[in-house]
């Protein structure tokens, strides 16, 4: 099975849309796409298009990323993704690109979310976007040399980084405009800073305390996901998943293995996606107390970090009782999971159900409503939905701002049709927006599990197809096929059919997208992932201009940036 | 010091050994925290686990204001540079406690991006593995860095004597 083969006998629907559309490659892919394939010279006409005929209508761009194919005449593949908010289709733009000379329009002025991909594209695979504002690298460092993602680009290849390289944007030396008025001055928050949770960095130009310009720098933790997973097989990239978003990491895992079961044409059994629901939705829940706390800490609120803090141990608990990590759990497999829950698991369940609601409402009594609470977020951070629509902002942030786009309820995956629940949101797009929609996430969260424990059915975890999970141990000893089976998928691994695929879940931030490509080994060609908080976090420096610092500080934790999974 | 009838006594011990037995039980940890293990660092220091009981709960972002570095998570190129720079502003003495495995040895990064152990470029005194070492594993480390502060065998004992 050739997952993105084009389905000869229908024609796409969307193709008299398009300019020129007869002569455009248009094809429907196996996973669900409308796949396009264009030069450079018709990409912009046919982006511009594709967002702004009402028929096509794809107001968010997902992604875009490049892949190197050392073998084809042309040599790098640009790939965009984009969706249709009301229209519920996807699109897929390929531009192949020659080796000698690997540019292509940007596409920063349709979508301003094309601003951080394209940078990241130029970094690792070395694509230039002409007229990109501000093309340098993104996510390795200023003394690194060459293009990482390259096929030809050694995955052990260092370079090192001293002190008096690190970045410093060119304007800070420029003269500021009212600087015969005012006293301006330029000061560096992080990478290392208690506010920042985690490795981020911005510089800012303030008037008096006002901030008047902004740019962040990321990668400080730029761990290699993409390159590391080149060289494991399919199975062994779930561990690496992990460590995107570590606050809720149960989510990327069973994220990553719904994309390749998808390549694969597999589904888990009943009781492994049920287990799955219930493990994602504490473990956004996790993430959403873990996001609140750090809000409430940043503007002084340090008890309901506390007050959060309790629960969370205890699903962690849960969580080491089911998989033997807390914090990593590696849990999900491809197929199913690694093993049943523990016996006692409906018992855990049920107490934390009754326990967790507690915390909540302490934390919304005390906090809602407070003066000061409201004072330092209200206002503050705000966004129209059609700004953070442009962003290519997804999830808790997007919701804020008054867009009810909740993947389980756009493209259910693992049964979320079977569930009732609210998708909340609110409409004034700022801190205190984003504070509000999260913790009524939490409690539909709660929602969730509870009709998932009572309806969770006896069965096998794990799917009985050998080309993906390994017989039971017992069969391996006693019976030849099973022992063959065994023997093939530890040597060979998990052989994923040719192809390309993309596969979207509702992570703790948003649309958390894993773009696979294999070419039939064993190993992943390609895997790209779409971390939401990096098309969240890029439009932060633009948020920033006209607020004051501590209200830069509020306006961070809200967006939840976890640096896992914004640098990989 | 009283005995048991009520009357005092005198203890006698060298002066090194008194600071030490200090130094080991006030720690004031720098949490270089970058990914999930300053997670676990975090619920080290809160409610349920409580390394106050021990004496290092003093959380300061400050180099200037505290002696123990607590390197949790990976290091990337691109971050050892501040990593370096924020080691050489702590006042002496300092102790390196190298926490998770990609502090340690780059862990399962073995890539262009990452530093493979923070003992590439600053001296470490107590490595904790795990990925992430649980809270408990953790506290272990720090246990034994006081161990090793009151029998004088820390890096910084080395280097000074």
């Amino acid at each position: 099975m050739t997952v993105s083969s084009p389905d000869a006998t229908a024609p796409n629907p969307l193709v008299r849309f398009l300019p020129g559309g007869e002569d455009l490659d248009v094809a429907t892919s196996a996973d669900g796409f409308t796949e396009i394939t264009t030069d450079r010279s018709r990409l912009i006409e046919v982006l511009r298009a594709l967002r702004d005929r009402p028929e096509l209508d794809c107001n968010l761009l997902l992604d875009v990323c490049g892949v190197d194919y050392p073998e084809r005449e042309q040599r790098y593949e640009v790939v965009y993704h984009l969706t249709s908010l009301d229209k519920s289709h996807r699109v897929r733009v390929r531009v192949p690109v020659d080796e000698d000379d690997p540019r292509v329009p940007t596409a920063y002025g349709l979508w301003k979310a094309a601003d951080w991909f394209e940078r990241e594209a130029w970094d690792l695979m070395g694509i230039r976007f002409d007229g990109h504002p501000n093309l340098r690298r993104i996510l390795t460092h200023e003394a690194f040399q060459g293009h990482a993602l390259r096929k030809d680009y050694d995955p052990e290849k260092r370079w090192v980084l001293t002190e008096n390289e690190t970045f410093v944007p060119d304007w800070v030396n420029e003269p500021d405009p009212n600087e015969d008025q005012f006293e301006t001055q330029v000061i560096n928050i992080g990478p290392s800073h208690p506010a920042t949770h985690g490795t981020l960095r911005v510089v800012a130009r303030l008037d008096g305390e006002l901030i008047t310009r902004a740019e962040c720098e990321i990668g400080y933790l730029h761990r290699c996901f993409e390159k590391m997973s080149e060289s494991h097989g399919w199975a062994e990239v779930i561990p690496y998943t992990d460590r995107l978003n570590y606050c809720s990491s149960m989510i990327n895992g069973v994220g990553y293995a719904l994309g390749v079961e998808q390549m694969l044409g597999i589904e888990a059994p009943p009781r492994a996606q049920v287990v799955r629901v219930i493990l994602s939705e504490f473990s956004r829940l996790m993430d959403h107390a873990v996001c609140l706390g750090a809000t409430l800490v940043d503007v002084g609120a340090l008890t309901n970090f506390w007050y959060f803090f309790q629960p969370r141990e205890e699903i962690y608990t849960l969580l080491e009782a089911c998989a033997g990590g807390r914090l990593t759990v590696s849990y999900a497999r491809i197929g199913g999971l690694a093993h049943d829950v523990p016996d006692d698991f409906e018992e855990q369940v049920r107490y934390l159900l009754g326990h967790i609601p507690k915390f909540i409402n302490d934390v919304d009594k005390l906090v809602t409503t407070n003066r000061i609470f409201r004072g330092r977020t209200e206002g503050v951070g705000a966004l129209s939905a059609e700004e953070a629509l442009g962003w290519g902002w997804t999830g808790p942030c997007l919701r804020a701002c008054g867009v009810p786009y909740d993947l389980r309820r756009a493209r259910p995956y693992m049964g979320y049709e079977n569930y009732e629940f609210d998708i909340p949101i609110a409409t004034t797009g700022d801190s205190y927006a984003r504070y509000l929609v999260r913790l009524e996430e939490m409690r539909q969260s709660l929602r969730i599990i509870e009709q998932a424990i009572d309806n969770l059915p006896d069965g096998p975890v794990i799917t009985d197809n050998h080309h993906a999970a390994l017989p039971p141990k017992p069969k391996v000893y006693s019976e030849m096929e099973a022992l063959i089976w065994h023997f093939k998928l530890i040597y060979e691994g998990i052989k994923v059919p040719a192809g390309a695929s993309y596969s979207a879940t509702e992570g703790a931030n948003g649309e958390l997208g894993y773009y696979l490509v294999s070419d039939g080994t064993g190993k992943p060609y390609r895997i790209k992932v779409r971390p939401p908080c990096f098309a969240v976090f890029q439009a932060y420096p633009h948020m920033l201009e006209g607020h004051l610092v501590p209200d830069a500080i509020a306006i961070l934790s809200s967006l939840n940036i976890i640096a896992g999974e914004l640098d990989r | 010091m009283r005995q048991p009838d009520g009357s005092s006594a005198l203890l006698t011990t060298r002066l090194d050994a008194m600071l030490a037995w200090a130094r080991k039980n006030s720690l004031w940890p720098l949490p270089f925290g970058t990914a999930c293990c300053a997670i676990e660092f975090m619920s080290t220091v809160s409610s349920h686990y409580d390394l106050a009981r021990f004496g290092a709960e003093v959380v300061r972002f400050s180099p200037r204001q505290s002696d123990m570095m607590i390197v949790a998570g990976t290091i990337t190129d691109k971050m050892a540079p501040v990593v370096k720079r924020i080691y050489d502003q702590m006042a002496e003495p300092k102790y390196v406690v190298s926490m998770g495995a990609c502090a340690c040895t780059g862990g399962f990064y073995r890539a262009y991006h990452v530093v493979q152990g923070v003992d590439e470029f600053i001296p470490v005194d107590v490595y904790v593995p795990g990925c992430p070492p649980t809270p408990e594993a953790l506290m272990e480390g720090i246990f034994k860095l006081q161990q090793m502060i009151q029998a004088g065998e820390t890096q910084y004992d080395r280097l000074k004597s």
